[in-house]
C-alpha cells in the first residue's frame, strides 16, 4: 500500500495555505478516495464537493498538481510512489472553504442563454429528426457542468472585468446545440457576441484539454460558431447599414 | 441566541429535492401560477438522476408498434411481484409516453429509430423494447433537459441547502427548516405545501451505487412529521456494481449492457441464468442460448433472454453463483459484450460504460468482460401516498420519484425509475399547487419549535468527547450491508435493529470538530439522523415480512407467501416509537386483472 503526501489546500475566503498529510492509497484509488480517506481520518472539516464518483456529475472539479481534472477520475498509480501531490480549489471561481468554490457565476450565465423555441411540429403532433443532424448536438450534450472548462478559460480566469460580457466554453457549446437543433426558430447571434462574447476567445483550446468527456469544445462548437458569426454578423457590414440606414439591424 | 438567527423565505410550494422528480413537480408548480422554491442539497443539476444510465420506459411503440400501456402496465406489475400499487402503475404506463415527448419538446435529443423517432433499447422485465434513451446517459440529458427548461419558469432554486425538519400547523405541513451547506446558516421556509422528491435510502449500505446525498431524508421528514411510510422492507440490488477495484465497488454498470446483447458469465463460461428461471416468469423466458439469443432480432417467436429477467432475479442468481464458488476472480461474476457485439457498437451504444472501465479498472469492454456483482441501488418502499395526487397521509405533504412507495411493488423495473420521476413527478407539482390555491387562512410557524430544531442541529459542536461521526456511519452500512442485504433471516435481522439500536445511543453523543461553513464533518453528522431511522424502517419491517418476494429475500422463509402477497406492511411515528401495521393491497379493478390472465 504506497503512501502519498497530499498537498491540499485549506483555507477560505479570507486566506490559507497548502498542508501536507501523509495517506495510504490502496490498489485503484481515485485522489477523491484519498480525500475521502483523510475526512474520515485526519482532517473531518475538509471541504470538497462530490456525487456519483464515476465521472458523471462533474462535481469534483479541483486542480490536482496544478491541472484542472475531475478528482473521481484521477487515479492515484498515475503519480510515482512517495510523489507529493497537490490538490487546490478551481481558481478561477471564489473560494468558500477548501477545496470547494463558489460557481454560481455559472449558473448565472446558464439563465441568460435564450432557451429553444420550436418550430411547429408535423402533420401527425410529433417531430422527427434523423440520427445524423443530432450526432454534433449529442456530444454536446455530453457535458457535465464540472466547469473545468471555465476554470481553465483565461478569458475567465486572468480577467475579472470579461466575467460580466463572457459566458465562457461551456455556454458556447449550450449555445451552438441550441442553434444546431433541427427543430429551434431562435437566433441567438446578436446573444452571442455581444452577451456571451465569444468574440474574445481565441482560441487556444485549453478549453478542449481540460474536458473530461472529451467534448470537442473548440474545433466543433466555438470556431464554427465564429464562423457563423462572420457569415451572418460582419460588424463592418452591420456599422455601414447603420450610417446607411433603412436597414435590418439585427442579423438575419 | 445570535448563532441561531435564520433567513425566512415563504412559497405556496416547496419542493425538496431536485432530480428528476423535484424539477418536474417544480416546473409543473409554477405552470400553475403559484410562488415555487426548490431546495437541493447539491448544485443544480447533480442530483441522481444525473448518473441514471440505460433509459426511460414509455410505450411510445416506436420500435415494437404491438407495445401499448397496458403491456407496460402488466410487465411493471408483475416486474413488481404484484405488490404495487395498480392505480399508480396505470398512470404511470399510460402517462409515460407524453411526458417522454414532452422532455423532447423540451430539448431533450433521444437516440433516433432510421425513420427519425425516438429509438428504444430492451431492458430486464420490459417485453418490448421500449427505453427511450441517449447512449447509456439518458440521465444526464433528462436533468439537463429538466434543468434548462426550469431555470427559465420562475422558480426560486435554493441549492446546497438541506432541510433538517419540516413543520406543522396543527395537522398540516406549513413550513420546512434547514440550513445553507455552503455557511452554515439556518434557513426557514414558509409554506402552503411541501413537495418530497429527495429520492432514497442507499447510503445506508457499504457497497452502492448512490452517493452520498441518499441517506432517506425524505422519507425520515415524513415519518417525524407523523405521515406513513410503506414497503420499506423492498430494496433493490441491482445485479450489475462493478467489484474491482475496491475503490469503485458498487459503481452502477447499466443494465443496458444486457439490453444490447451482453452476457452474464460465471468462470466456468457458463451462461448461468439459464439454470435460475423462476416458475412464475417460465412462460416469458427462454429456456436455450438459440432462442436467447434470436429474441433481440425477433420477439414473436423467440421468448426473452434469462440475462433480462428482473434485477431481483439476476441479483440473486449472481450472489448464488459466487457463493457457489462459480465467481470471477475478485467476487462476481463475469459480464461480456465483448464476443458479442462489434467494438464499434459497444463504443457506440455504451460510451460512458467503456469510459468508465478503461479509466477506473484498466478494462477494455470491447475487449474483456467485466466483472460485475450486486450493489445497493434503489429502495422500492417509502412515503405512502394516494395513486392520484402523491399526496402524502398528513394534509399539505406530497411526495413523488424514489420517496415514494407504491409504483414499483416489491421490485422496480428498469427504466420505470426515469418515467417515474416524469409522471409522478408532474403530478406531485400538479396537485401540491392546486391544494395550495385552496389553501385557507395563514401559515403560523412556532418559534420555539424552530429554536429546539436548531439548539439540536447545533448540538455536536458544544459536546465534548465524544464519537466520530464518520466512524458511526462506516459502522452503520457494515451493519446492513452483512444482516440487511440481499438475502436476509429473522436472527440476523433481530441483530441489525439492536446493533442499530446502539448507534443511535452513540449518534446522540456524536462530536464536530471546525466551524458552520461548508463542514462535511457536520453534514455527516446531521445525515446520520434520518440514515439510522430509515435504516431501523428497513430492517424492521424486513423482520416483520415472513416470506420472499421482490427486493426482500428471507432465508427462512424462501417462498413467496399469496397471504402476505395481499398486505403492505406499513410504519409510523407514534410516542416517538416506530409502530407497524399490516394494511391490505388495493385490489385492480377487473378490466385491468383480465391483463394477465391472457398468454402469448
Amino acid at each position: 500500500m504506497p503512501t502519498f503526501t497530499m498537498r491540499v489546500f485549506r483555507g477560505d475566503a479570507d486566506g490559507g495555505d497548502f498542508k501536507e498529510y501523509q495517506v495510504d492509497a490502496d490498489e485503484g484509488m481515485v485522489v477523491l478516495d484519498v480525500i475521502h480517506r483523510l475526512q474520515a481520518t485526519q482532517a473531518h472539516d475538509l471541504a470538497c464537493r462530490w456525487n456519483c464518483k464515476a465521472g458523471k456529475c462533474g462535481s469534483c472539479s479541483a486542480e490536482i498538481n496544478g491541472k484542472p481534472r475531475l478528482m473521481c477520475m484521477t487515479r492515484m498509480n498515475l503519480f510515482p510512489a512517495g510523489q507529493t501531490i497537490s490538490v487546490a480549489p478551481i481558481r478561477t471561481f471564489p473560494i468558500i472553504r477548501d477545496l470547494v468554490t463558489d460557481v454560481s457565476y455559472n449558473y448565472e450565465k446558464a439563465k441568460s442563454v435564450p432557451p429553444l423555441r420550436l418550430k411547429p411540429p408535423e402533420a401527425d403532433g410529433t417531430y422527427r429528426m434523423m440520427q445524423e443532424d443530432i450526432d454534433r448536438i449529442q456530444e454536446f450534450h455530453k457535458c457535465i457542468e464540472c466547469f473545468l472548462c471555465q476554470d481553465v478559460c483565461h478569458v475567465i480566469r486572468d480577467h475579472e472585468e470579461h466575467k460580466r460580457a463572457f459566458a465562457g466554453p461551456r455556454f458556447f457549446i449550450k449555445i451552438a446545440g441550441l442553434d444546431m437543433h433541427p427543430l429551434d426558430t431562435v437566433d441567438r447571434s446578436e446573444f452571442a457576441l455581444r452577451q456571451a462574447g465569444v468574440g474574445l476567445c481565441n482560441i487556444t483550446k485549453c478549453c478542449t484539454e481540460v474536458c473530461p468527456e472529451h467534448i470537442h469544445i473548440t474545433d466543433n462548437g466555438i470556431i464554427p460558431m465564429k464562423e457563423r458569426m462572420t457569415d451572418n454578423f460582419d460588424p463592418i457590414v452591420w456599422l455601414l447599414r447603420k450610417f446607411r440606414g433603412g436597414q435590418k439591424e439585427a442579423p438575419a | 441566541m445570535a448563532n441561531q438567527d435564520y433567513e425566512t423565505h415563504e412559497h405556496d410550494v416547496l419542493v425538496i429535492g431536485a432530480g428528476g422528480a423535484g424539477l418536474r413537480a417544480a416546473i409543473e408548480a409554477a405552470a400553475q401560477g403559484v410562488s415555487v422554491g426548490l431546495v437541493c442539497k447539491s448544485l443544480l443539476g447533480k442530483a441522481h438522476t444525473v448518473m441514471a444510465e440505460g433509459g426511460i420506459a414509455a410505450s411510445l411503440g416506436n420500435v415494437w408498434p404491438e407495445d401499448n400501456w397496458q403491456v407496460h402496465f402488466r410487465d411493471t406489475m408483475r416486474g413488481g411481484k404484484m405488490l404495487n400499487n395498480w392505480r399508480m402503475a396505470q398512470l404511470h404506463a399510460q402517462e409515460a409516453p407524453d411526458r417522454v415527448l414532452e422532455l423532447e419538446r423540451w430539448g431533450a435529443l433521444f437516440d433516433r429509430t432510421k425513420d427519425g423517432r425516438i429509438l428504444q433499447r430492451d431492458f430486464g422485465g420490459h417485453r418490448y423494447a421500449r427505453l427511450a434513451h441517449v447512449g447509456d446517459r439518458t440521465g444526464l440529458e433528462m436533468i439537463r433537459t429538466l434543468q434548462y427548461h426550469g431555470i427559465h419558469q420562475g422558480i426560486d432554486v435554493y441549492m446546497e441547502c438541506k432541510v433538517e425538519r419540516l413543520l406543522k400547523d396543527g395537522d398540516r405541513v406549513c413550513g420546512a427548516f434547514g440550513y445553507w451547506r455552503n455557511t452554515g446558516q439556518f434557513v426557514l421556509f414558509k409554506t402552503k405545501a411541501v413537495v418530497l422528491a429527495t429520492g432514497g435510502i442507499g447510503k445506508a449500505w457499504k457497497i452502492t451505487s448512490n452517493s452520498w446525498e441518499y441517506t432517506g431524508d425524505g422519507q425520515s421528514l415524513a415519518l417525524w412529521a407523523g405521515a406513513d411510510l410503506m414497503d420499506m422492507e423492498f430494496v433493490q440490488f441491482h445485479p450489475t456494481g462493478m467489484v474491482w477495484p475496491p475503490s469503485v465497488r458498487g459503481i452502477l454498470v447499466t443494465e443496458g449492457v444486457r439490453g444490447d446483447g451482453g452476457t452474464l458469465k460465471n468462470s466456468t463460461g457458463e451462461r448461468f441464468m439459464f439454470n435460475y428461471i423462476p416458475e412464475f416468469f417460465k412462460s416469458e423466458t427462454a429456456d436455450n442460448e438459440k432462442e436467447a439469443d434470436a429474441w433481440y432480432e425477433d420477439k414473436k417467436n423467440n421468448r426473452r433472454t434469462p440475462d433480462l429477467l428482473p434485477r431481483d432475479e439476476v441479483a440473486r442468481a449472481i450472489n448464488a453463483e459466487v457463493k457457489a464458488g462459480r465467481g470471477s476472480p475478485h467476487g462476481g461474476v463475469f459480464l461480456d459484450i465483448c464476443t458479442r457485439r462489434p467494438a464499434d457498437y459497444i463504443r457506440r451504444r455504451l460510451p460512458s460504460m467503456y469510459h468508465q472501465f478503461k479509466e477506473l479498472a484498466d478494462v477494455d469492454i470491447t475487449k474483456e468482460p467485466m466483472e460485475v456483482g450486486p450493489t445497493c441501488h434503489y429502495v422500492m418502499g417509502g412515503v405512502r401516498v394516494d395513486a392520484d395526487t402523491t399526496a402524502a397521509t398528513i394534509p399539505g405533504l406530497f411526495a413523488a420519484g424514489e420517496v415514494a412507495a407504491g409504483l414499483h411493488g416489491s421490485n422496480r423495473l428498469g427504466g420505470n425509475s426515469l418515467s417515474d420521476l416524469l409522471v409522478f413527478g408532474r403530478r406531485a407539482g400538479l396537485y401540491a399547487a392546486l391544494y395550495a390555491k385552496d389553501f385557507g387562512g395563514a401559515v403560523t410557524i412556532t418559534p420555539s419549535k424552530v429554536e429546539s430544531i436548531a439548539s439540536a442541529m447545533l448540538a455536536p459542536f458544544s459536546r465534548s468527547g465524544g464519537e466520530n461521526a464518520y466512524a458511526l456511519q462506516a459502522e452503520l452500512q457494515d451493519t446492513m450491508q452483512t444482516l440487511v442485504g440481499i438475502i436476509r433471516t429473522e436472527s440476523e435481522l433481530k441483530e441489525a435493529l439492536k446493533r442499530l439500536g446502539a448507534l443511535k445511543d452513540r449518534s446522540g453523543k456524536v462530536r464536530v470538530e471546525g466551524g458552520r461553513t461548508y463542514n462535511p464533518g457536520w453534514h455527516i453528522a446531521l445525515d446520520l439522523t434520518s440514515l439510522l431511522t430509515v435504516s431501523e424502517c428497513c430492517a424492521q419491517a424486513a423482520l416483520e415480512r415472513k416470506e420472499s418476494r421482490g427486493g426482500h429475500t428471507r432465508e427462512d422463509h424462501p417462498y413467496t407467501d399469496d397471504t402476505w402477497g395481499k398486505v403492505n406492511i406499513v410504519q409510523r411515528l407514534r410516542e416517538g416509537v416506530v409502530r407497524l401495521t399490516r394494511e391490505s393491497l388495493p385490489q385492480m379493478p377487473d378490466e385491468l386483472r383480465v391483463l394477465f390472465q391472457e398468454r402469448k
